[in-house]
C-alpha cells in the first residue's frame, strides 16, 4: 500500500515509467543541445567521437557519448565546465583539494531550487515533516554538505537548526537535548561522536526527543546503523550524493530501506564495467555513471562517479517508480572517505611536500577506536635535517602538518613520525593506505 | 495526452525540426517559445497533419497520429488555431463557426452543434452579436476570437494555438490569454506557441524553448522565467513585470 504522506512530490516520484522515460529523453536532448552550444569541452568531445546529437533518440543511445571524468573536471578549473555565464551563477561550491586542483561547481537559481526539491524528497522519504526540529550537523562550507539538506528542510517547513560542525560534540548534544531536536542530519561518524558526548554528559537518550537520523557523506554499515539506532533511539535513513553532481540530493532510502531511490527526473543513471566501460547486465555491480538532465549551471554528461554499486529495477513497495541503487560497495580509485570528507592519498602527499623537513614517504592508516574512525598519517622525516632530533622542533613540525591537513581537507588526522627509510620505498598506492576499519 | 518523440520535418531540402521530443499532459497549458524561424509553426503543422513528418512519432492519447490526415486528427480531438487566423472572410461569423464543426457533422445532430455554438458565444459574446456579419469585416482581435471559436466548435480535447497575440491590440491580447486560462479551467489542454514569451509563460504550466529546430530548454513556467537565457532572449529587460501580468 502506497503511503502518500512519505512522498514530497508524488506526481514526479511515482510517475509511470513510460512517462518518466519520455521526460528523460526530452530533458536529455535539451541538455545535450545546450552543452554542445555552451561548453567547449563537450563540443570538442562530441565532435571527436563523431556524435550526431540529432541521431540520439533513445536513452540507451547515451552509451555512444564519451564519459566525463574527475580529471576532466579538474582540468576545467575553475569555470570551463560552466554552461552559463558566471553572472548567472547564484552559488559556488567546490570539492576538497585546496592543495591540488579542486572541482568547482556552479548553481543557477533554478539549480538551487531543484537541489532543494531533491533534498526535500529525501527528507520526506525519511519521515521528516514540518513538525520536526532538525539539527543539521554537517559542514556549511565550500563543500556542499549542509546546504542542500538545510534548504530541503526549510522547504518542507521543518524547524531547522544549522548546528554545523563548528561546535563541539558536547555542545551539539546539549542543543539536541535542550532544543528538543527530533531529527538529526549528519555523517554516521559524527553520530558516533554524539553518542560519546551524550554518555560523557550523562544524557540518557530517553531524555531526548530524537526519532529520526538521516545520514550521508560516508558509508553507513549495518553494524554502525544498528549502533546509531540503538544508542540514539532513532530510525535511520541513508542518502547518497556527490558534490560534482548535486551535493546531497541524488538518491536516498525510502521507508523500505532497501536501496537508494535515484531522483531519475533529474539524473539518468548507468552502471558500467569500470574496465571495459561497457554497460553491465541488469543487477550486476559496476561503476555508477550519472548524467544530469535538469542542471543549468554545471551539467555533466556520463560522469564516472568512481562508486561501485548495482541497480534494482524491481518496483518498490513504497510506490516510487525511481530505480534503486544498492549501497556503495567500493571505489574504482583510491578515494578515501573519512568523517564525511573524500580525499585522495595524493592530496596528503601534496600537503606533506609543502612542509619542510618531511620526506615524500608516508603511510595513511585508517582504523577504528571504539566506534570512531581514526586517521593516522605516518611520515618519514628526513635525516638530512640535523636539529630534528629535538623534541620541540619535531612537535612543532607535527602540529604544522596536522594543521595544514585540517585546513586543506577539513579532517582531523594524527600525524606521527617514523625513522628515515623505515617505510618501504617500493610501496605502491595499495600499501600506502591501510584501511583497518572492518566492514 | 500528446507525446512527441524525435520528430523531424521540413520543407523540401530544408530540415526545420531536428529531433523534437515533447509532451503535453491532460489539463496542462504548455508554452512553446522561440524566435522567428525556430520551427514553432512547423511543429504545430506537423502535429495537426498538415505537414508530413520525416521521422519520429506523434502520439495523441497513445495513438500514433503522424500518418493521419488533418481531418482525422481534428476528429480525434486535436484542433489548431492557425497563425494569422485564416478566417473565411467572405463568410459570416456564424458560417465560420459552423464550418469548425465539420468533423462532427455526420456523427452528431444539429443540437450538439448548436450547443457548441452556445458555448463559443458565452466565451466570446461579441461573436454572437456579430454572427451575421462577414468575418472579413471584423477587427484583428475579433478575428482571432473567431478563429479560436471555430477550433472549439470541433469539441477538441487539445487546442493548439499558433501566435494568438500576433497583430492584436495589447488589451485584446490580454483577453485572449485570459480566455486560454478559462479554457484550461473548463478542462481543455492547450499547446500554446508564442513569441510573446512573457504573456505565454504567465498563463502556462510548463514550457519548452525551441532554437533552430531543437529543444534547448524544458521546465516549469517559473523555471523558464527565472532562466537568464530566456530572460535575455525572450523576456527583455523588464521581465519582472510578469508578476503583474499574471
Amino acid at each position: 500500500m502506497m503511503d502518500r504522506t512519505s512522498l514530497y512530490n508524488p506526481k514526479c516520484e511515482t510517475m509511470p515509467r513510460d512517462e518518466l522515460e519520455q521526460l528523460q529523453i526530452e530533458r536529455l536532448q535539451s541538455t545535450l543541445n545546450r552543452v554542445y552550444r555552451n561548453v567547449a569541452f563537450y563540443r570538442t568531445a562530441f565532435d571527436a567521437h563523431h556524435v550526431n546529437l540529432e541521431r540520439l533518440k533513445r536513452i540507451d543511445a547515451l552509451r555512444e557519448l564519451p564519459f566525463t571524468t574527475r580529471d576532466d573536471l579538474r582540468e576545467s578549473y575553475p569555470y570551463d565546465m560552466f554552461a552559463v555565464p558566471l553572472h548567472d551563477i547564484a552559488r559556488i561550491h567546490s570539492t576538497s583539494g585546496t592543495t591540488g586542483v579542486p572541482i568547482v561547481v556552479g548553481y543557477t537559481r533554478n539549480d538551487l531550487r531543484n537541489w532543494t526539491e531533491c533534498t526535500a524528497r529525501l527528507l520526506v522519504a525519511a519521515g521528516i515533516t514540518e513538525r520536526d526540529v532538525v539539527q543539521i550537523a554537517l559542514n556549511y562550507s565550500l563543500f556542499a554538505g549542509g546546504f542542500g539538506f538545510h534548504q530541503g528542510a526549510e522547504q518542507i517547513g521543518a524547524c531547522v537548526i544549522p548546528a554545523s560542525l563548528t561546535t563541539s560534540p558536547e555542545k551539539q548534544a546539549i542543543i539536541m537535548r535542550d532544543f528538543k531536536v527530533t531529527a538529526l542530519i549528519s555523517t554516521p561518524s559524527h553520530g558516533v561522536n554524539l553518542i560519546a558526548a551524550l554518555e560523557q554528559l550523562q544524557i540518557h537518550p530517553e531524555r531526548l526527543h530524537l526519532r529520526t537520523g538521516l545520514f550521508g557523506g560516508e558509508r553507513l554499515s549495518d553494524p554502525l546503523r544498528r549502533l546509531l539506532e540503538e544508542r540514539l533511539h532513532i530510525t535511520s535513513v541513508d542518502t547518497y550524493g556527490l558534490t560534482e553532481i548535486m551535493g546531497s540530493g541524488v538518491a536516498g532510502e525510502c521507508s523500505q530501506r532497501n536501496g537508494f531511490h535515484i531522483n531519475e527526473d533529474h539524473f539518468i543513471v548507468e552502471v558500467v564495467n569500470p574496465q571495459t566501460l561497457e554497460p553491465v547486465e541488469a543487477g550486476e555491480e559496476g561503476e555508477l555513471v550519472l548524467t544530469t538532465i535538469q542542471k543549468e549551471g554545471f551539467p555533466l554528461i556520463r560522469y564516472r562517479t568512481g562508486d561501485i554499486t548495482s541497480l534494482n529495477r524491481e518496483p518498490c513497495p513504497c510506490g516510487r517508480t525511481f530505480v534503486r541503487m544498492a549501497w556503495i560497495t567500493g571505489r574504482t580509485d583510491d578515494l578515501i572517505l573519512f568523517q564525511g570528507v573524500g580525499f585522495f592519498p595524493s592530496q596528503i602527499e601534496e600537503i606533506l611536500s609543502g612542509v619542510k623537513g618531511a620526506s615524500p614517504h608516508y603511510q595513511i592508516i585508517l582504523d577504528k577506536q571504539g566506534d570512531v574512525d581514526t586517521l593516522e598519517i605516518r611520515v618519514e622525516i628526513l635525516d638530512t635535517i640535523p636539529f630534528l632530533d629535538e623534541v620541540k622542533a619535531l612537535e612543532a613540525l607535527r602540529v604544522q602538518m596536522a594543521g595544514r591537513i585540517k585546513t586543506a581537507l577539513d579532517i582531523d588526522a594524527k600525524v606521527t613520525f617514523v625513522e628515515p627509510k623505515s617505510l618501504s620505498r617500493l610501496a605502491g598506492a595499495g600499501r600506502r593506505v591501510m584501511d583497518r576499519r572492518s566492514r | 495526452m500528446l507525446r512527441i518523440l524525435n520528430l523531424e520535418a521540413g520543407y523540401g531540402p530544408l530540415r526545420v525540426l531536428k529531433g523534437i521530443s515533447l509532451h503535453v499532459s491532460p489539463g496542462e497549458i504548455v508554452a512553446l517559445i522561440g524566435a522567428n524561424g525556430a520551427g514553432k509553426t512547423t511543429l504545430l503543422k506537423t502535429i495537426s497533419g498538415i505537414l508530413k513528418c520525416r521521422s519520429g512519432a506523434v502520439e495523441f492519447d497513445k495513438r500514433p497520429i503522424h500518418a493521419m490526415s488533418p481531418e482525422r486528427v481534428v476528429a480525434l480531438g486535436c484542433s489548431l488555431v492557425p497563425e494569422g487566423r485564416h478566417v473565411f472572410s467572405t463568410l459570416t461569423v456564424r458560417e465560420n463557426l459552423i464550418l469548425g464543426a465539420f468533423s462532427r457533422r455526420r456523427r452528431e445532430n444539429g443540437a450538439s452543434v448548436a450547443a457548441a455554438m452556445e458555448e463559443v458565444h458565452s466565451l466570446f459574446p461579441i461573436l454572437k452579436e456579430r454572427q451575421a456579419q462577414l468575418a472579413g469585416t471584423l477587427s484583428g482581435g475579433q478575428q482571432q476570437m473567431l478563429a479560436i471559436g471555430r477550433a472549439l466548435m470541433s469539441k477538441p480535447r487539445l487546442l493548439m494555438m499558433d501566435e494568438p497575440s500576433l497583430g492584436v491590440a495589447p488589451l485584446i491580447a490580454r483577453d485572449i490569454f485570459q480566455t486560454v486560462v478559462r479554457l484550461k479551467k473548463s478542462g481543455l489542454t492547450v499547446l500554446l506557441v508564442e513569441q510573446n514569451a512573457r504573456a505565454a509563460l504567465a498563463v502556462a504550466d510548463r514550457g519548452y524553448v525551441i532554437e533552430t529546430g531543437q529543444i534547448v530548454l524544458e521546465g516549469t513556467a517559473r523555471e523558464l522565467c527565472d532562466n537568464p537565457d530566456v530572460q535575455r532572449a525572450y523576456l527583455g529587460k523588464e521581465y519582472k513585470t510578469i508578476d503583474e501580468d499574471g
